[in-house]
């Protein structure tokens, strides 16, 4: 048992998964991190707010690195006399690497880094796609990003009223659907933005994620104010030969991932053509035919049927605004904005249009109000006056939803006085 | 106004203020230099913060700002 009585913490560890419970108590057994008494009365502050049902973290404090305005986030318990090793917790944000590759090598390294200034308590990965180091104390972090930046070369992350930590897909390093090169759109957008990642700019958090296709593996279509999403102008590349291969049984379909059940034999009409969204495809005399101005890019024919079905060749990405959270509207989707934009370094089209709607936000945004917010507020008439783009349907999610596009008087020949006599002569009263 | 004056206007204007409120969210500084655009006005503020002059206090996702060694400081978080 460790320092604390912990009964129900220790309910959690008899289930089928692996338990962070049981991680936090090897860690205060085995670790060899500097802050001895961390995890132990990690668990115990943690009992404590199971039996009283509330939390017994404080919110937030003025702990930072120098010239930081993120990446840090000041953690006090309000027990500090019974827990005295999480007095001063605070949590520690670090960029992690384009779609999460390192090394065992550098891992260690890491880990090493954390057990010299800190609990050894990590969190791989936290929602946003850091690498989380739970748990030090403020004489620590200075010394912490010293070694981090200069010998591990690796940055802080975002927190707070700041660009958060750009993330995205495993994209063109391992994913033949990849439409753009995720990780260099990253890569380059983090460069860009340190400005905007490590010193508060914004009403709120702003968050971008990169996804290759429609398959969404970073989900940024849910989880950022701007989500880049691959997807192709031309048509999806077909390999009739491969199709009867899939249809004769010869080639598994989804790469055999469904394949601990048996689900009989595949049937291409039920499990491909009868699903497609938008009934844009045939089936007939060992021929598959797609409509591909119908095709929405769900994705469903192409993960079905990988070694038939490919991506078309004029690829890029499209990129929608606006998803978010938030306690009092409730969550909310990103919203189609460019429907197709090429995906090419130096991503200059990409950073004007961001760049465009920061100046909005930051003008017009209410504090704490996300983008999305301010969209539903100010409209998405008013959204595309200040990024300079025309409405077009493919803007519309769903009928009733968003489809009010308003014509400004300028606009209209005649603006809006008429000759109510012309008029009448037309329609009687 | 010059980058100067600017920095002028916002520590008169947090002294001003500092016994009712000891910090600020970054657009309530743009109304203290209403002639500057907020990007600007940003990079000042941050600025601010690298000379010492003001400092972040962050909830983890909110950050405010205020004068330097004003309110609240971490020993004594409540
Ligand atoms: C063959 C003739 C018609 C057919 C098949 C038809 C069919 C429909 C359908 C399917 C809807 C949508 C119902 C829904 O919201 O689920 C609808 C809505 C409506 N129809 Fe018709 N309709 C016909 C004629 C008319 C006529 C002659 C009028 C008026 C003079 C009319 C006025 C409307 C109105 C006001 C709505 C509601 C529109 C809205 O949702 O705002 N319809 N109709
Ligand atoms: C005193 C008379 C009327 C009153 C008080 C009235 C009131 C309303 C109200 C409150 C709505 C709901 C609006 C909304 O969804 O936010 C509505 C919708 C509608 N009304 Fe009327 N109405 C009147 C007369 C008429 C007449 C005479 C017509 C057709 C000849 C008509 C056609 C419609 C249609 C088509 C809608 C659906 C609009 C839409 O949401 O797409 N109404 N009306
Ligand atoms: S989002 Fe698409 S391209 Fe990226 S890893 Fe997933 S399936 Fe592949
Ligand atoms: S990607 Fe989706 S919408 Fe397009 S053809 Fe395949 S199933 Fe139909």
């Amino acid at each position: 048992m460790g320092k604390h009585n912990t009964p129900m913490l220790d309910e959690l560890e008899k289930g089928p998964w692996p338990s962070f419970v049981s991680d936090i108590k090897q860690q205060a057994d085995k670790g060899k991190h500097i802050l001895k008494e961390a995890p132990n009365d990690l668990l115990g502050i943690m009992e404590m707010s199971y039996v009283d049902k509330v939390t017994h973290w404080k919110h937030g404090g003025i702990v930072g690195v120098f010239g930081y305005g993120g990446g840090i986030i000041g953690r006090y318990c309000d027990q500090p006399q019974m827990f005295p090793g999480v007095a001063h917790f605070h949590t520690v944000r670090v960029n992690q690497p384009s779609s999460k590759y390192y090394t065992s090598d550098y891992l260690r390294k890491l880990c090493d880094l954390w057990e010299r200034h800190g609990s050894g308590l990590t969190n791989m990965h936290g929602s946003t796609g850091d690498i989380v180091f739970l748990g030090t104390t403020t004489d620590h972090l200075e010394p912490l990003f010293y070694e981090l930046t200069h010998d591990l070369n690796q940055d802080l992350g975002g927190s707070g009223s700041n660009l958060r930590t750009p993330e995205c897909c495993l994209g063109m390093s391992r994913c033949q659907f990849a439409c753009y090169d995720t990780e260099e759109t990253c890569h380059q957008m983090t460069n860009a933005y340190q400005e905007e990642l490590h010193r508060p700019a914004f009403p709120y958090k702003f968050k971008f994620k990169f996804d290759g296709c429609p398959n969404g593996c970073v989900a940024s279509i849910a989880r950022s104010d701007m989500s880049v999403i691959g997807t192709w102008r031309d048509d999806i590349r077909i390999d009739q030969a491969a199709v009867k291969a899939y249809v004769g049984g010869e080639l598994k379909p989804n790469a055999g991932a469904h394949s601990s059940r048996d689900w009989g034999k595949f049937d291409i009409q039920a499990e491909v053509i009868n699903r497609c969204p938008t009934e844009c495809m045939c089936y007939g005399d060992g021929k598959l035919e797609i409509n591909n101005a119908e095709c929405v890019r769900c994705m469903h024919c192409l993960n079905v049927m990988p070694r038939a079905l490919r991506i078309g060749e004029d690829r890029g990405a499209s990129v929608l605004f606006g998803a978010k959270a938030p306690i009092l509207e409730g969550a909310q989707m990103s919203t189609l904005t460019v429907p197709f934009m090429k995906m090419e370094a130096p991503f200059d089209e990409l950073k004007e249009l961001v760049e465009k709607v920061w100046d909005w936000w930051m003008e017009e945004g209410k504090n704490r109000e996300r983008l999305g917010e301010l969209i539903q507020r100010k409209s998405m008439q008013e959204f595309l006056r200040v990024i300079e783009l025309d409405p077009d349907p493919r803007m519309v999610d769903e009928p009733r939803s968003n489809p009010y596009i308003f014509w400004k008087e300028e606009e209209v020949e005649g603006g809006w006085t008429r000759d109510i006599d012309a008029y009448r002569k037309k329609h009687l009263r | 106004m010059t980058e100067d004056e600017a920095k002028k206007a916002i520590l008169e204007n947090l002294q001003g203020k500092s016994k009712t409120k000891s910090k600020f969210y970054l657009k309530d500084f743009y109304s203290m230099v209403p002639d500057m655009k907020p990007r600007e006005i940003k990079n000042i503020v941050n600025k601010m913060v690298q000379e010492g002059h003001l400092e972040y206090w962050s909830s983890g996702s909110t950050t405010l700002i205020g004068l330097k060694g004003m309110g609240k400081q971490h020993q004594e978080e409540d």
